[in-house]
């Protein structure tokens, strides 16, 4: 091999031939689309992939409607330059049951506006693969799943039956109603993703930069007020600080870090010298030691 | 953490396999924490899980790190390969922590495939086990070369040289005669971490690296085939004025001007461009993943082959291979099953298994069915001809995988050997008088009639009201009945799974001449399995094969019991008798479907006439 085939050379390389092999072999593919980093990089392998082509798939994004509002900024950003689709669904039940991550908690809300309301958009276009920028080296049971993960007709993933996976030879056989997850980016980690963007010049939503940002200390998290919905509880205080986001989700569920990184280079040297792992922010993860094995059996990205 | 110049590393895909409780995630761990690899959070977590699961201890159970599943931190087993990835100043890793239960030998496949190097776990209490044999086999199998044979738990016999001597002389006795190139053996103690990360002061008998040191430096061996291959993944059109064959190139180089072969199949070209979205490349090398354009048009399309012109691959379309069987139903000879290799998806079905070899022991045993997890050396015969290289050359155009055609399931991999050329010696010879001229002479159209069903069901009976009904009115017939046949075609054959699908097989086929003939065919054969079924449907033109059920209950032919077959097989002279000890797969969606208890026979034959003979009811 050459010496200046890299290893973000190759791992492009084999993302790129997983976006091939879904456009090749599935009916109705479409790309989950949740604008943070990985997804990010997932579009820009997208279009790498198919170029000169337009990419063959649309993009979904699964809309809470507790998204940070730049994130969202950024999204019709997206669906703006025009060479994807952009699909946006919302759980219109959630929203009449007022769903929400404050008055509900994280587990109700997660459930209602993300994992159904996700099912809910692939059963209404009948797509058979959805591909997502889940990394193994994000949860121990992300470790364990397939490149292309298979999900039964009720969406559901069965962890003891996975199908083998040799080489890079993938079944895609499934019968109507079945669907495949594809993850392209399985065999990346956090590091390589923020060395990409730098190098392929990619752009991501501004949260991931430092600034000073108005937030109140909750549960030993830095949550960010982004609008007026936020309730504040007795004794909470808004104040600025200098934070950044290492993962985006929905803003009352997702922890800054306080930081003065403001360029690409400052993240990385930063990563280069943390000590703490990607999803602490995520207070969802905070449930039970093996939930985002549950959440996925049940249907979750 | 280290700081992450990724780019600067080199890449190292490994994997961690031994007997269950020989510290396999834990030296995993181990290898994790060393490598300052985990997370304050996570080791916090680990603490704290550590901890639960050992209320008595304070030392951290690194194994907990790799175990996953909710189910595997129960049982305290691995089901299912973890991958992990980390790195030292001078490379990236990527690791597959592999099951040992034999049970789970499909899951270690899956993390042999990728790995350029496997470190073996023994316990140096116990010396080399029968997973040990069973691992390293695989990694041979699967084309692994290298292997770290790390023997553990030295601290338990209190660091011996002589113990470490004598599994390090067992291991390369046993590693030797299965290809493997090359064993680095060190002694290491994983719960203490002992020549782990950094080198161990206990055992000054050795003065080698430490695990982690060892990954670091391995040489990778560069792929053995050179020759430029690029199966076809997806063809890019955007636009008329371009047609571009995107893939990844899995051997050798290419620039623009070489020339391509376009497999299989002889048509050549020239490569005009090598695009990607960064540009135009000059030249491009396996690995990456490129879409070519070709100086003129040519027929190529997914899961054909673009080759160096010069020096093709060849082609073939039977083949010796070594089957991993992963199915939870057995392997049975002359069933079709989907097999893909490459980008191409052919039919394929085994028609003979030459030997299974006990993964154990490594000893060649006959066999006439492979289950899950075992090993077979088989012949395979596919539908079409595929451009392929050995396995051991080059394992893109070698590795393949087998997928069961009604369940969809993976069902085995495999690994081409060498091809059999007795196809390339026969040649279709062409005929200049078809089915159509020899069908219009008998002014009837050729038709396959089915009958599937229960022994006793009435197959047979209708069967032959229907072919007298049919002679009466001129037309040109032949039935075929399984129990007549099996006095001599397939008088040879028994009545196993295996037996009937090759009884099945047999009849489609001369169901097929028949119908080539220009005859209408009526097959009786009980048929109990949907894939056969399916093969013979798949024999035959869009709407020459009716599937006509003849669904009679099993109490219904057990009364009947024209021959005092279920009689004997009820009082168990009988074995392998459909509807008593062997299943029956009814059709699920047949063209007619005739319930005899309920209907008297000559409406069965009105409703199969009708359907033969839609306008003569007018």
């Amino acid at each position: 091999m050459t010496s200046s085939f890299t290893h973000l050379d190759q791992l492009e390389a084999e993302s790129i031939h997983i976006f091939r092999e879904v456009a090749a072999s599935f009916q109705r593919p479409v790309m989950l689309y949740s604008i943070g980093k990985d997804s990010s990089v997932l579009l820009h392998l997208l279009r790498k992939a198919f170029y000169p082509a337009r990419p063959p798939m649309p993009l979904l994004h699964v809309d809470t409607t507790w998204k940070f509002r730049e994130m969202i900024a950024f999204r019709d950003e997206v669906a703006a330059a025009g060479d994807v689709e952009v699909l946006v669904h919302i759980n219109q039940d959630g929203v009449r049951q007022g769903i929400s991550p404050l008055t509900h908690g994280a587990a109700v809300h997660t459930d209602v506006m993300k994992t159904v309301a996700l099912k809910q958009a692939l059963d209404k276009y009948a797509f058979d693969a959805a591909m997502g920028g889940a990394r193994r080296d994000e949860e121990k049971s992300r470790a364990k799943e397939r490149v292309f993960s298979f999900r039964n007709a009720q969406h559901r993933w069965d962890p003891k039956r996975q199908r083998p996976e040799l080489w890079n030879v993938y079944n895609t056989h499934i019968h109507k109603g079945e669907s495949v997850r594809v993850f392209p980016m399985s065999n990346w980690t956090e590091m390589d993703v923020w060395h990409y963007i730098r190098r392929e010049n990619i752009p991501v939503v501004p949260l991931y930069f430092a600034r000073e940002r108005p937030v109140v200390e909750r549960d030993g998290a830095l949550i960010m007020v982004d609008d007026d919905r936020f309730i504040l509880r007795e004794g909470e205080k808004v104040q600025m600080r200098m934070v950044r986001f290492r993962t985006l989700g929905c803003y009352p569920l997702t922890g800054a870090v306080e930081s003065t990184a403001s360029t690409l280079d400052a993240i990385i040297d930063e990563m280069a010298q943390s000590r703490s792992s990607e999803r602490q922010g995520r207070v969802i993860d905070h449930d039970p030691s093996a939930s985002m094995e549950r959440k996925k059996q049940e249907g979750y990205f | 953490m280290s700081q992450g110049n990724t780019s600067a590393r080199s890449s190292l895909r490994f994997i961690t396999c031994g007997s269950v409780d020989d510290g396999k995630s834990t030296l995993l761990g181990r290898l994790l924490y060393d490598a300052g690899m985990l997370a304050d959070d996570q080791l916090e977590t680990l603490t704290k899980e550590s901890r639960r699961q050992h209320p008595d201890s304070d030392v951290l159970d690194f194994s907990l790190l790799t175990d996953g599943l909710d189910a595997e931190r129960q049982q305290g087993i691995t089901i299912d390969v973890a991958y992990r990835y980390f790195h030292s100043a001078r490379r990236n890793f990527v690791v597959a922590d592999c099951p040992g239960h034999e049970q789970y030998t499909r899951n270690m496949a899956t993390g042999a495939s990728r790995a350029d190097l496997a470190v073996v776990l023994v316990d140096a209490r116990k010396g080399l086990l029968t997973q040990t044999r069973r691992h390293t086999y695989i990694c041979a199998l699967l084309g692994i070369r290298k292997i770290v044979l790390a023997v553990n738990k030295m601290d338990l016999v209190d660091y011996r040289h002589e113990i470490y001597q004598r599994i390090e002389t067992a291991y390369r006795d046993l590693a030797d005669p299965l290809g493997i190139r090359s064993v680095h053996a060190l002694p290491v103690a994983a719960l203490t971490g002992d020549n782990v990360g950094a080198r161990s002061g206990r055992m000054p008998w050795y003065d080698g690296p430490s695990l982690l040191e060892l990954l670091e430096s391995i040489e990778v061996e560069p792929a053995q085939a050179t020759d430029f291959r690029m199966p076809v993944q997806w063809v890019n059109r955007p636009n008329q004025d371009f047609r571009g064959y995107a893939g990844t190139i899995c051997s050798g180089r290419i620039k623009a001007g070489d020339e391509v072969m376009i497999q299989p199949g002889a048509h050549k070209a020239r490569v005009a461009r090598i695009v990607t979205a960064d540009g135009d490349l000059p030249q491009a090398h396996a690995g990456q993943a490129v879409t070519l354009t070709l100086d003129r048009q040519v027929d190529a399309s997914r899961g054909d082959v673009l080759t160096d012109a010069a020096r093709p691959a060849a082609e073939a379309d039977q083949f010796a291979a070594h089957l991993l069987w992963m199915g939870d139903e057995p392997l049975l000879p002359n069933r079709g099953y989907w097999l893909k290799l490459g980008t191409r998806t052919v039919n394929a079905r085994i028609t003979q298994i030459k030997h299974k070899v006990d993964v154990n022991t490594q000893a060649k045993l006959a066999a006439h069915r492979l289950a899950l997890n075992e090993v077979g050396y088989c012949n395979l015969d596919l539908d079409h001809p595929i451009a392929f290289e050995p396995y051991a050359t080059n394992h893109e155009l070698g590795g393949f995988i087998l997928i069961d055609r009604q369940s969809n399931a993976t069902v085995a991999c495999g690994m081409l050997d060498f091809a059999l050329h007795r196809a390339s010696n026969v040649h279709w010879q062409h005929l200049d008088v078809d089915k159509l001229s020899r069908a219009r002479n008998k002014g009837q159209v050729p038709r396959c009639i089915w009958f599937t069903g229960l022994s006793g069901a009435g197959k047979s009976t209708i069967a032959n009201l229907l072919e007298r009904r049919l002679c009466a009115l001129g037309y040109h017939t032949y039935l075929l009945d399984g129990d007549n046949l099996r006095h001599g075609l397939n008088r040879d054959l028994g009545f196993t799974p295996e037996a009937r699908v090759e009884n099945v097989r047999r009849v489609a086929e001369v169901a097929n001449l028949m119908v080539d003939a220009g005859l209408i065919v009526i097959a009786c054969v009980i048929s109990p399995f949907r894939s056969e079924r399916e093969f013979a449907r798949n024999l035959f033109d869009e709407g020459e094969f009716l599937e006509v059920f003849v669904d009679t209950p099993l109490e219904e032919c057990e009364r009947r019991d024209p021959k005092g077959l279920y009689r004997r097989a009820r009082a168990g002279e009988i074995s392998n008798f459909t509807g008593i000890d062997s299943p029956y797969e009814a059709p699920l969606q047949p063209q007619v479907h005739l319930r005899t208890d309920r209907m008297q026979l000559e409406a069965a034959v009105d409703e199969l006439m009708a359907h033969l003979l839609p306008s003569s009811s007018d």
